[in-house]
Formats: structure tokens, sequence, C-alpha cells
């Protein structure tokens, strides 16, 4: 059976190399977040049962497909041909009942087989360590909530390595404060969509820590195209430490009062939210530890002062159809501005 | 009766419409004022050619932004517009449009009529399909109101909700395309009617139900199914524009609407309307497979069922579109079992085809060419239908650029080529010039070489975890080699159609002359000069068999004998 399974594997990486990806089966995160190299217990059990359908319709693709070449060079008419009219045949009972009886079999094995899959994955128990997560949707970024822990954070999130020995998988509630969007991640699960009025569930047990990538996967709007996704599986401790880091309350850095104050008298907290502030803006994405993120605008650039004003100065540039205003601030605003929000690690 | 004395007899002009010169304001009187089948055949179809460059030209300029990652070809609200508007054109007006086209001009006549039952209503469906049409690229110039610029639809053809309402899709984009898909819908219904009543009220004398062509079997399918689908979509494009107008919350969800809702009309349509666009090219491989293959279609009865079965099955598959919704995981099973069966049917049809080949003399001119690989595009179609229908799958491969490859497989690979097919076939029938073959297979060449470059590389990106409707992606992602090669075959699809466009034009000018069975076919269209007369049979046909052409030319081995 695990020489088979090898085998199967080898099929597949090798029509993968024909096509010049071969990378796309390595184990662990992925730029190219294929399908074909699964981190996560859903994501690989669909990736098994797909090769399970793969040898079917191979299989009667070459069978019938085959016969289609056979038919068009076998009967073809020569170029001397006679002009006379071939035998005509009108039908045949029996051999019309056999093409219909053996597709009705095929269908019944590959129904009972994805049947079991459905069942195992959508229905698969929760454990007890399970981590909890809610994640909102909303137009273009996403909202991350622990609510076993008290963390809100935003874009990137961060959820612990789980393993055969130390099962620790996430179980996500899933939300929508506007339109529909649709959460993927291909290498630890298949999507599931976020609607209104209609909260879904998910579930991932990542096996390798490092960086996931993956995006919004229902058109949402105008930067449907930019609502990208970042998932970091952390070691145990990474993610204890990122944790203590989260739950500390907002960084009250003096020397950047004058930002502080740009942000909270020019609209910034009517939307934001800063904890340990005045700023419980819940609109746009909480900003307590925005420092400590890698990326801005939903994983569109670098966490850099640099970026981080040219984003406030002009979200449109950078992000065109953003939701976020450009708030037309002067150049001494924005630079105490971006000063004050690069302390809030 | 032919009393000289009876006064409107002088008033009869009796010279032949063709030996009489036309002002061009009288051929287009004729035109706009006909009520003749034939001629609103062929309006619909050069209406769909039309909307086909259109819908084709927009493809293009989508894939010339998808070539490179990063791209800034188009902004991305056009770039949200394009996508919207090429896949509404392509199923709404060109699909739909075609193949009404071919049913108007193919029915009466193949089983022996003179018209439609109701011309006038045939007249008025035309005209408002095509008025619906129009309405909806009005919104180029008038979706933010006269005086601002234009804002066409930009919430996919799907339109899914609620980011149709008011509060996430200001101005009159959507209202553009909600109102003018009720108003095609009517045209649409009332050919559908047309048809039904046609072919059940029509026939000639012989032609019982079970001797009709089976282009007419599946047009009574496909015209049945459009009554069944159109009636939610016009229904949820009426309840969106209540919505959005009225204060009404069926999709509202800010005040507690349901936004699966719209997915269950939308799909409840969507999919069937699959089926009301593919049956149409069964229908045409149905003609013209049996033809160059020299034989009779086999297993008659079978093919008639197997069509009404995924007409009955293509009913209860719609929430596959729902895979990804959190319905349960029993619906999710029962729709994954409803789907692979539609398979079976389908598998019926494939086998039937070749059946009909095998043992045959098959000739590879190029309506035959289009058709052969019709029947290799479909095969595929169908596996990668399979591999959509299994739901956890699914999971993954929806809304990945996997089920646009998918599906474009199905609406172009097979309806596309067997349209060309059909159109290559049945040119010769309705102007009297035959398509240039050497032309027809230089079109035939590039189409196919494109599409395989387009439509079998865009599976790839999707396994890759590239989504759908996005207007641009990162560098990083491995996606960027396998959209050239895409948007490099979609440009050859394009040249390729131009090169037909051509053949149209220089073949109705200086084409071969068809005279009224080029192909040395079976069915009633053929008796007739080529175009037919207006009123299609001086005298009215009597069949003795599904091939009464075949009777004719061997009278000592007629079908009748061996149909069961």
């Amino acid at each position: 059976m695990l020489r088979l399974w090898k085998l199967r594997k080898g099929v597949v990486a090798a029509l993968l190399l024909l096509f010049g990806t071969a990378l796309a089966l390595a184990e662990g995160p992925q730029a190219t977040p294929s399908i074909y190299a699964p981190a996560s217990t859903p994501a690989a059990q669909i990736q098994s049962l797909s090769y399970f359908v793969l040898e079917i319709t191979g299989a009667i693709f070459l069978v019938v497909g085959g016969l289609m070449a056979f038919v068009c060079f076998r009967y073809r008419a020569g170029k001397n041909d006679d002009k006379s009219e071939p035998a005509q045949i009108y039908g045949s009972t029996q051999v019309e009942l056999a093409w219909t009886v053996i597709p009705v079999l095929i269908v019944v094995v590959l129904f009972l087989t994805t049947a079991r899959m459905i069942f195992a994955i959508q229905d698969a128990p929760k454990p007890k360590e399970a981590v909890d997560v809610t994640v909102v949707g909303h137009q273009f970024w996403w909202e991350y909530r622990y609510p076993q822990l008290g963390i809100v954070t935003a874009n990137e999130l961060h959820i612990p390595l789980s393993s055969k020995t130390d099962p620790k998988p996430t179980y996500f509630k899933l939300l929508s404060a506007d339109v529909d969007h649709s959460y993927w991640v291909p290498q630890l699960s298949g999507k599931t969509d976020l609607i209104p009025n209609h909260p879904n569930e998910l579930w991932m047990d990542p096996l390798y820590p490092g960086l996931y990538k993956g995006q919004c996967a229902q058109f949402c709007g105008a930067e449907h195209a930019l609502m990208l996704l970042r998932v970091y599986v952390d070691t145990p401790e990474q993610f204890q430490a990122w944790v203590a880091n989260q739950q500390k309350p907002g960084v009250q850095d003096p020397t950047v009062a004058a930002g502080r104050q740009v942000f909270e008298t020019q609209a910034c907290m009517n939307c934001h939210a800063v904890a340990g502030t005045a700023a419980t803006g819940r609109y746009g994405p909480d900003l307590t530890h925005l420092a400590s993120r890698d990326t801005l605008a939903s994983g569109v650039i670098e966490n850099n002062p640099k970026n981080l004003r040219q984003w406030i100065k002009d979200p449109d540039s950078i992000k065109p159809g953003a939701l976020m205003p450009a708030m037309k601030l002067s150049d001494e605003q924005l630079d105490q501005l971006t000063a004050y929000l690069a302390t809030l690690k | 009766m032919a009393d000289s004395t009876l006064p409107i007899q002088g008033a009869l002009d009796i010279t032949p419409p063709a030996a009489r010169k036309h002002s061009i304001l009288e051929i287009a009187h004729s035109w706009i004022t006909t009520v003749d089948h034939k001629k609103l055949g062929i309006l619909y179809t050069v209406f769909g050619i039309f909307w086909l460059l259109v819908g084709g030209a927009e493809a293009i300029a989508i894939r010339i932004q998808l070539a490179m990652p990063n791209n800034h070809f188009l902004s991305p609200q056009t770039y949200n517009q394009f996508f919207t508007m090429h896949g509404t054109t392509m199923v709404f007006l060109v699909g739909m449009t075609i193949i009404f086209g071919f049913a108007n001009y193919l029915v009466p006549l193949m089983i022996g009529a003179r018209d439609m039952a109701f011309p006038r209503l045939n007249a008025f469906s035309f005209w408002v399909t095509a008025f619906g049409g129009t309405l909806l690229y009005y919104s180029f110039l008038g979706g933010s109101g006269l005086y601002g610029v234009g804002s066409a639809p930009d919430v996919g053809w799907f339109a899914y909700a609620p980011l149709t309402a008011r509060a996430f899709s200001p101005g009159h984009a959507t209202d553009y395309w909600a109102i003018s898909l009720i108003v095609s819908g009517i045209g649409t219904v009332g050919t559908a009617i047309n048809i039904v009543a046609t072919t059940v009220s029509m026939r000639c004398k012989g032609m019982t139900l079970m001797r009709m062509p089976l282009f007419v079997w599946l047009f009574f399918v496909v015209s049945a199914l459009t009554l069944i689908t159109i009636t939610p979509l016009t229904a949820a494009q009426i309840m969106l524009t209540i919505d959005r107008y009225l204060g009404g919350h069926f999709f509202d969800t800010q005040a507690g609407g349901s936004a699966v809702a719209w997915m269950h009309f939308f799909w409840i349509f969507g999919h069937p309307e699959v089926y009301v666009l593919i049956l149409p090219a069964f229908a045409i491989a149905n003609e013209i497979i049996p033809v160059f293959s020299r034989k009779a279609i086999f297993g008659y009865p079978a093919m008639a069922a197997a069509s009404v079965g995924i007409a009955f099955v293509s009913l209860g598959v719609w929430a596959h579109h729902m895979f990804t919704v959190g319905m349960t995981s029993v619906s999710n099973a029962f729709f994954t079992l409803s789907t692979m069966l539609v398979g079976i049917p389908t598998g019926i049809k494939i086998f039937n085809w070749l059946a009909t080949m095998w043992g045959g003399k098959i000739r590879f001119a190029t309506p035959m060419l289009f058709l052969t690989a019709f029947l290799f595009q479909f095969l595929i179609a169908g596996l990668t239908g399979i591999m959509l229908s299994v739901s956890p799958w699914d999971w993954q491969l929806h809304n990945s650029y996997f089920v646009i490859a998918h599906f474009h497989y199905v609406l172009v690979g097979a309806l596309v080529f067997a349209i060309f097919g059909g159109l290559y076939y049945w040119f010769p029938k309705a102007t009297g010039k035959m398509l240039s073959e050497k032309i027809g297979k230089w079109h035939f060449w590039l189409f196919i070489i494109g599409f395989h470059l387009t439509f079998d590389t865009m599976h790839v990106p999707g396994i890759l975890g590239m989504p759908r409707s996005i207007y641009t992606y990162e560098p990083d992602r491995g996606w960027g080699p396998w959209n050239l090669v895409v948007s490099i075959g979609g440009i050859i699809q394009g040249i390729a159609t131009l090169v037909f466009a051509y053949n149209m034009i220089v073949s109705l000018r200086k084409g071969e002359e068809a005279g009224p069975d080029p192909w040395d076919a079976w069915t009633l269209e053929w008796t007739t000069s080529s175009p037919p007369p207006d009123y299609n049979f001086a005298i009215d046909p009597v069949v003795g068999s599904r091939r009464p052409l075949w009777d004719l030319k061997h009278p000592e081995d007629p079908d009748w004998k061996y149909e069961a």
C-alpha cells in the first residue's frame, strides 16, 4: 500500500515537473501555495482523495480518449473512397446497457469515497486543546480575534504548530462585516466563505512552522485582488512569546506624544483602536501592536516607516480602492504620526 | 382558383424577390420588420457573433492585464467591469443568442413546417433580446447618470449579494445589469415558448416525436429548461431591484437579509443554464457527426432519453456551486452525488457518438474537424467536472483558475467549437454559398492551438492557489509564466475568430455555390433550395423515418425498416 502511495506521488510529481513546478510538492510553507504541498491534515486528506479521483478520471480519459483517437484514424475516409455508404447500425441494447451500467458503478465508488471524506473533514470532532480564532472578513482586510486569549489583531494570523504527539489544531469561526469573502490558505485547508449573517467553521492543524500565504477567494469588490492572507505557524515557544506580547497593553512612549495627538485628533481613532488609549474604533484594523507586524495593507507592502508614511498619505497609491481615506495631513503631521505608529510594537 | 378576373390577381407581384433590385432602405426595412423564422435566425446569429467579438475583446484586455504580475494595463475598477461584462456578455448575449439563432433557423425547417408557431412573438423576442443587450452596454455611458462618466457593472456576472446592495454598489451600474437581464430574459422566454409550441404542434405528416431529428429533441429540452430556469433568475433580479429602490431586505444583509438566498436563486438558474448552453452543442453534434461519418446515429432512443435525463438531473445540482458556503455535510454529499449522476447520461451520449463513428467513413471537412475537437474537449471538460463535484477537492479548487479552466472547456471547448462546426455546416443552407474550406482549416487549427494554450494551461495556476476575479498578483507566487502562456493562447484565439469573420465576409461575396444539399445529408432542411424560399416548403413534406433523405436516396433499403 505504501509503495502504491509513493508511486502515486511520483506520478503527480512527474506531471508537475513536466509543468516545471516541482517545487510545488515540497514540504512546508511555499510562496506558491500549491494544493499539492499540503501541510495540514484536511489539506493532506483532500490531496489523497484527489489522487484517487485522478486515477479514475485519468483511466477514463485514457480509455475513452484512446478510443476516440483510434476511431478517427481507423475509420477516416480515404482519398480514393468509392463513395458507397458504410453499413448502417442503428443501435444495440446490450452495448448501450453496458456503457450505462459501468458509469453507474464508477459513480457509486466515487461517491462513497467522497462522502466518507466529506464527513471525515467537515464533522471532525473539536479537541479540547484546540485554539479558537474568530476571523472577520472586511473590505479588504482580515480581523482576527482570540476569544480564549483576549487578543485582537489584523491581517497576520499567528497559530501554533500542531503535531501527531502534541495536537494543537486551530478552529476558526468565520464571520463577515460587510460582503462575502472566502478564507483560503491552500496548503492548510480548503476554502470556506465568510458570509454576513451566516457564521461558518473551518479547522487546520499545521505541521510545519513558517509563513503560509493565501488570499480572499470570493470576489468582494474593488480591491479583492489585494486582500492577501498571511498565516504564521509558530513553534510553541514562539507562539507563547507572541501571545504574551499581544496581551500587553498598548505602548505609551512619551517621546512620540505629538504623533499620538495627531492620531487622536485627526479621525484616525474613529476607525482604529489602540488598547490603552481613547481610540476604540472597530471599522479598521486594530493597531495596538501594529509595529509587530511584517506587512501593511493586508500583506501588500513591507511594514517600514517609509511605506507606513506613504500608506497613510495616499492609501490608493498602494491599494487602489482601499476604504481608508487619504487624510490630507501636513508633512509634519505625517512624520509625527509615523513615528508614533512605529512605536506600537 | 387561377381566375384572371379576380381583382387581386393583378395586384400580386409574382416576380421572385431575388430578381428585383432593392434599395438599402428596402433591405433594411425587410430585415427590421421580418417575422420569417429564417431571417430572425440569421439576425440572432449575426447579433450573437457581434457580441462574441465584443466579449472576446474584453477577454483579451483581461488577459493582457494578467499576462504579467503587477501589471497596470487596466485599472482595478476597469478590470472588474471587464470581467463582469465578459461573463454576462458571453452567457446571455452570445451563448443564448447564437443557440436561439440556430433553433430559429433550423427547427421549423427540420420538422417540415413553414414557420414558427408564433411568428410575431418570434420577432418581438428577438428585438427585446437585442434591446436587453444594448441596454447592458449603455451602462458604459449612463451607469453613473448622464452627467457623469459611465460605469459598467463590476459585481461579477454572478453578482453575489450583498455586494450588489446600494451600500456596496452605489450608482446605477448594478441596475443596468439587473434590468437588462430581465429585459433580455423576456425575449428568451418568448423564444422558448415558441420553440416548444412549434415542436409540439407544427411537425409535418409522419414526423412522430420519435422521428424528430435529435437536434429538434434537444432544442425542445433546452426550451423547456429555459422556461423553468429564467423564472428564478428574473425573480431574483426583481427582488434585487426592490432591495435597491424600494427598501426591500431580501438580500440586504445589513438589514437581516440573506446572502445565501441570492446564491440559491442564482444557481437554480445558473446551473441548468450551463446545460441550456451545452445541450445545443450536443444538438449540433447529433447532426454533423452522423452525416460526416456516413452512418445513422447510434441508439437514437437512448440519445433522446439521455437528453431529457440530463435536463432533469441538471435541476437538482445547483448547490455544487456552493460547496464552500458552509452547507451541512449531508447537503454537500447530496449535491456531490447528484452532480456525479449527470456523468451517466452524458457518458451514454459520448459513447453513442463514438459508436456512430465506428465503422463509418469519416470525412474530415471543417464542420467535422470542429465536432471531433468538440468530442475530445467535452470528454476532458466532463472529467474535470467530476473532479469539481468531489466536494472536498472543490473546497480547494472552487473559485480558482482551475474552475475557470473547467467551465471554459465546456463553453469554449465544447459549445463554441460546436457552434463553429454548425456555422460551417449550415452557412451554405442560409446563404447559398459554401464557406471557404481553406480559410476554414486555418481558422480551425489556429483556434484549437489557441484554445489549448489558454485553457489547458489555465488549470495549473488554479492548483497553485490562484483565485479568480483578481486584477493582479504578486511576482513571487509563481503564477506569472502560466498566465503569460494563457494570454498568448487567448490572443491566438482572438486572431482565429477574426479569420472566421473574414471567411464569412469573403465567402458570402464570392464563395462556391452550395446547391440544396452540399453535404449529402438526410434531414428535411436539405430538401429546400439554398437559401430556402420564404415559405420553406412548396408542398408540405411527409416523412416515413428519421432520415427522410436517406429513404429518398436509398429506396431499396429505407430507414423505417430498422427503427426501433
